[in-house]
């Protein structure tokens, strides 16, 4: 029985021990090997995200199924585990050229990956809150990894103290859905919800829930943290919150709504709605007066986890599968674009001010190119991949019958779309400036030009991540 | 030839593939090189879009040489051309290769110019052969993109502004439409234009925010689409980008915008709005007349005080879109032909006028009309070719301007005599604009100094001229040349369209008794 439990969660198991490996292999041997730790966690991550990529079809439960592998979990984890590969194999330059190369940083990344993919395929709100809660301790810790940083050190106590009150709001929440239905599993609370009458403490807790996991996905009005953290952390910190943490908030919200709520669609679907609208237009319109790139990257980021909302209050298979498709997409351009800020730099010194991209297509055309392809795709203009992202996203809400959530989308990404132009013009036709130097290592350019070129290429057949999208939302519903 | 029309619609793609990776330097060579390759590029699509001309049967009024491939999901990859979108790909390949050739004095970036007209020309075509609801969408956003960075990057001072107004004006428009042809694709199954042509949409009166629709669904899509063609056209009140997107982008960028991107809008009113929603169509009748003849006059009048060229052709183009407009929506034969042939015959006239317009800014390097005076006496044969054009402008018997004019006010005509009446004073209006500019420019003393040594056309430019003039003499001689072509197609959707309207108006007078 106990060898059954631990097959299903061994990539878990495998990543929290090597984790432990590897942080004792840095406590007791000398700073030389702060490299190599980086070098190793990034394999780590891959070759786990491989391995969970090539598992067998079915859905396998551990531990009276409060623990579950299915399709839509093994989805997001690939996605997780190559978000968190990504971000350590950009991260070693930068981290080496600002004194940050330390042992702790791959090792706490792993730990948050394991938090992730717990969250992701939690059946129960105590393992829920487990996942949740390893991945945050990381995280805060990361975000205050510049430790004589004014700046670092702020952000990391800010997502600290918010994180912690929103914690504190999800375990209320969590503690009323119990008390009103009696299990913590969420096939016992989807059973109480059976007849379709939702008791008042049973919503109370369903709100209170929603709001502690829209503050993961800094959804607005649960924002506030993130233009100052991503601004604060330093950059690959920066790339990591914004990939991997939002992809497994969101699939974790996609299965609690759906597979323990999924009685009570109608309450949640309101609140959702709200959350995407006010997300998409505080992301677009605050990003309008940003000159930080990672600040107008935290409102980009904003603006598209409302996008990946809307997928979510559709409440169909149809929206699952929109919202994994944006969220493979999301993080594809994400990654892509933080190759470029990761090396925007003038004398050796960290640059994040935009206007210092000034006519940057003379400086170089290539690496110009492509931030342009990956600004005009996250702006959602066709024929880049972007937009099949937004577009899977407001068919799925149409098709639930939320016009009025999909216009306010389409109007939402169009004033969006201004910050994105802003970007090209800068270095396309902007006022010449002495801004950046410095070159760009191969690692970097191939990871921008791979994403870029993917966003051009795409419009073939999505890589076939459509059909893998759909079958892995299947498994959610059944 | 299976392949002809997406062969058609990728040439250029490919062409500028080839530039982007094989083409290396930034020398006079380097330029050379990159500008005949466009130039070959687009002469070989003109050439074999000619096999589509040729091909077509315009007695067929169903889709012609069409392809299918399944896509992603539920939508499918289907190319194909009718007689309403034929000619526009003729026009389109014709222009191209006339506009890299008005380019070749271009020195800055000039590979990464060239390429973007190449991008643009293949999302230009694709718009007018898509077969698919989201495949045309793609098409006709993604233009947006090359023509941003062509008005961006090669434009003149005020081109941040522009192109920032362009593009997010039409961005603004077109994103509605993405929402009402998703809503089409989920009531209809489908997202295949031919099929969607023939499916009835509800057209049940219904209640939104407290509004009673009258015309239901079929009234709300059709705003949806609307609101994109209306900006793209430009229809007033919607139109203000388009002074500011011409004036500042190259002339080249102009050329193009006039004669075939306000089409798009153009042709999306005959391929979506009035045989999907011909209830909604017929519902929005009367609005779509009072904004027409509210162009007509309006804009024309505009024009007759601008002090710049690019800007007064501009708004003349904004009012003889004005025509386009009132003669769809007039349903009948004789509206749709004359707004067919007008937009046809626009896309040579202005296209020519703002040739005109970028030969002497070349030279002068102004376009502000007072700084001109006179010049027939250094450049006769220049003023023989801005005469033609004008008076192609002015809709003089004769020039292809004139067969426009009349059939859409001929159709208007049988349907409200008043706005035929107030459309026929922009005749009258656009003579005086189009005589003023072409007096203020080409007669009177010569007594600026530094006119006197100006240089007439030089050969390139007259051999860019001339493909335009034989269209423009010969489409107004002959106009049958066009509407062969386009009749039977346009017969067909509006009987369609009247069949519908009349079965839908029964279907109201039946519930009402």
């Amino acid at each position: 029985m106990l060898a059954e439990n631990l097959a299903v969660v061994a990539p878990e198991l495998l990543l929290a021990v090597l984790a432990m490996a590897f942080l004792m292999l840095g406590a007791f041997s000398s700073r030389a090997m702060d490299g190599p730790i980086l070098w190793g966690a990034t394999i780590v991550l891959a070759v786990v995200g491989l391995w969970i990529g090539f598992q067998p079809e079915g859905t396998r439960t551990a531990f009276d199924g409060s623990f579950v592998s299915d399709g839509f979990a093994r989805f997001s984890k690939v996605m997780v585990l190559f978000g968190a590969a990504a971000t350590l194999a950009l991260s070693r330059d930068y981290l080496q050229k600002n004194d940050l190369l330390k042992y702790e940083y791959p090792v706490l990344a792993m730990l948050a990956a394991v938090g992730m993919m717990t969250m992701v395929s939690a059946r129960d709100l105590i393992v829920l809150y487990l996942g949740l809660e390893l991945q945050s301790l990381a995280l805060y810790v990361v975000a205050a990894f510049r430790r004589d940083s004014l700046r670092s050190t702020e952000a990391g106590l800010k997502y600290f103290v918010l994180g912690a009150l929103s914690s504190g709001l999800l375990l209320y929440g969590a503690s009323l859905t119990y008390g009103y239905s009696g299990t913590t599993a969420f096939a016992g609370i989807g059973v109480s919800l059976e007849g379709g009458h939702v008791p008042l403490g049973l919503l109370f807790g369903l709100v209170f829930l929603v709001a502690g996991m829209a503050f993961k996905v800094s959804a607005v009005p649960f924002h506030m943290w993130t233009p100052d953290v991503y601004e604060g952390s330093p950059t690959p910190v920066t790339l990591f919150f914004a990939t991997a943490p939002k992809v497994a908030a969101a699939a974790m919200i996609a299965r609690l709504l759906y597979d323990a709520f999924g009685g009570a669609t109608a309450d949640w679907q309101q609140i959702l709605v709200f959350l995407s609208i006010a997300s998409m237009f505080l992301g677009a319109v605050g990003g309008i007066g940003q000159r930080n790139f990672k600040r107008l990257m935290a409102y980009s980021s904003i603006n598209h986890m409302g996008f990946v909302l809307m997928g979510l209050a559709a409440g169909t298979e149809q929206g699952a599968q929109a919202m994994l498709i944006y969220l493979a997409i999301y993080v594809t351009m994400n990654v892509g674009a933080f190759a470029f800020i990761l090396n925007m730099e003038k004398d050796g010194k960290p640059v994040t001010d935009l206007y210092s991209l000034g006519l940057y297509s003379r400086v170089a055309p290539a690496r110009a190119a492509a931030l342009a392809v990956l600004m005009f795709s996250m702006a959602g203009v066709p024929p880049l991949v972007g937009f099949f992202g937004k577009f899977y996203v407001l068919t799925a809400a149409v098709d639930a019958g939320l016009v009025w959530l999909a216009i306010a989308g389409v109007v939402a990404s169009v004033i969006a779309a201004y910050y994105y132009l802003r970007i090209v013009f800068l270095m396309y036709f902007g006022e010449a400036v002495d801004g950046l130097d410095g070159r760009m290592p191969g690692l970097h350019w191939g990871f921008l030009g791979a994403s870029a070129l993917a966003m051009l290429l795409g419009i073939v057949n999505l890589f076939g991540v459509e059909t893998i999208a759909g079958a892995a939302a299947m498994t959610l519903f059944q | 030839m299976d392949n002809l029309l997406s062969l058609v619609t990728f040439l250029p793609l490919i062409g500028a593939i080839v530039l982007l990776v094989f083409l290396r330097g930034d020398d006079e060579h380097a330029q050379r090189n990159a500008k005949m390759l466009a130039l070959v590029t687009t002469s070989a699509t003109f050439l074999l879009s000619i096999f589509v001309m040729t091909g077509f049967d315009p007695s067929n009024t169903g889709f012609q040489f069409v392809e299918e491939s399944p896509w992603l999901g539920g939508l499918t990859y289907k190319l194909g051309v009718d007689g309403l979108s034929v000619l526009f790909v003729m026009l389109t390949t014709f222009l191209m290769p006339i506009t890299i050739g008005a380019s070749w004095h271009v020195t800055d970036r000039v590979k990464e110019y060239m390429i973007a007209f190449l991008v643009l020309e293949t999302f230009m075509i694709g718009v007018f052969v898509a077969l698919d609801l989201v495949l045309f969408y793609i098409f006709f956003e993604a233009g947006l993109i090359p023509m941003f960075l062509i008005i961006g990057i090669w434009g003149g001072k005020e081109r941040i502004y522009a192109s920032f107004k362009f593009f997010l004006y039409t961005f603004l428009g077109s994103v509605l439409m993405l929402v009402a042809m998703i809503a089409m694709w989920m009531q209809a199954g489908t997202t295949d234009i031919p099929t969607l042509m023939t499916h009835q949409f509800s057209s049940d009166p219904i209640t939104v925010l407290g509004i009673n629709v009258v015309g239901g669904v079929q009234t709300l899509l059709f705003i949806a689409f609307f609101a994109s063609f209306a900006v793209k056209l430009p229809m007033w009140p919607v139109h203000t980008w388009l002074p500011d997107a011409h004036v500042q982008a190259p002339t080249a960028g102009s050329v193009v915008l006039a004669a075939i991107l306000l089409k798009m809008g153009g042709y999306g009113f005959l391929r979506f709005s009035l045989p999907m929603f011909p209830v909604g169509s017929e519902v929005m009748q009367d609005f779509v007349f009072v904004l027409s003849a509210m162009a007509i006059i309006y804009t024309s009048l505009v024009a007759l005080v601008q002090d710049d060229m690019k800007k007064l052709i501009a708004y003349s183009s904004v009012a003889h879109m004005g025509f386009v407009t009132m003669g769809i929506f007039a349903f009948n034969q004789q509206g749709v032909d004359g707004a067919l042939f007008q937009m046809i015959s626009h896309g040579f006239i202005s296209g020519a006028l703002f040739l005109i317009v970028g030969v002497i800014y070349d030279r002068m390097h102004t376009r502000e009309i007072a700084a001109y005076g006179g010049l027939v006496i250094r450049m006769p044969a220049y003023a023989l070719i801005f005469m033609l054009f004008t008076m192609g402008n002015v809709g003089l018997p004769g020039t292809s301007g004139f067969v426009g004019e009349f059939l859409t006010l001929a159709g208007v005509y049988q349907v409200s005599t008043w706005v035929a009446f107030f459309a026929a004073t922009g005749v009258i209006l656009s003579a005086a604009y189009a005589l003023y500019l072409y007096r203020r420019v080409v007669f009177g003393d010569l007594i600026k100094g530094s006119l006197k040594t100006i240089q007439d056309m030089s050969r390139r430019e007259k051999l860019l001229f001339a493909p335009l003039v034989a269209g423009t003499i010969i489409l107004g001689v002959y106009p049958a040349a066009v509407l062969d072509v386009v009749g039977p197609s346009v017969a067909a959707l509006v009987e369609a369209q009247q069949t519908a309207a009349a079965a839908a108006d029964t279907a109201v007078e039946l519930a009402a008794n």
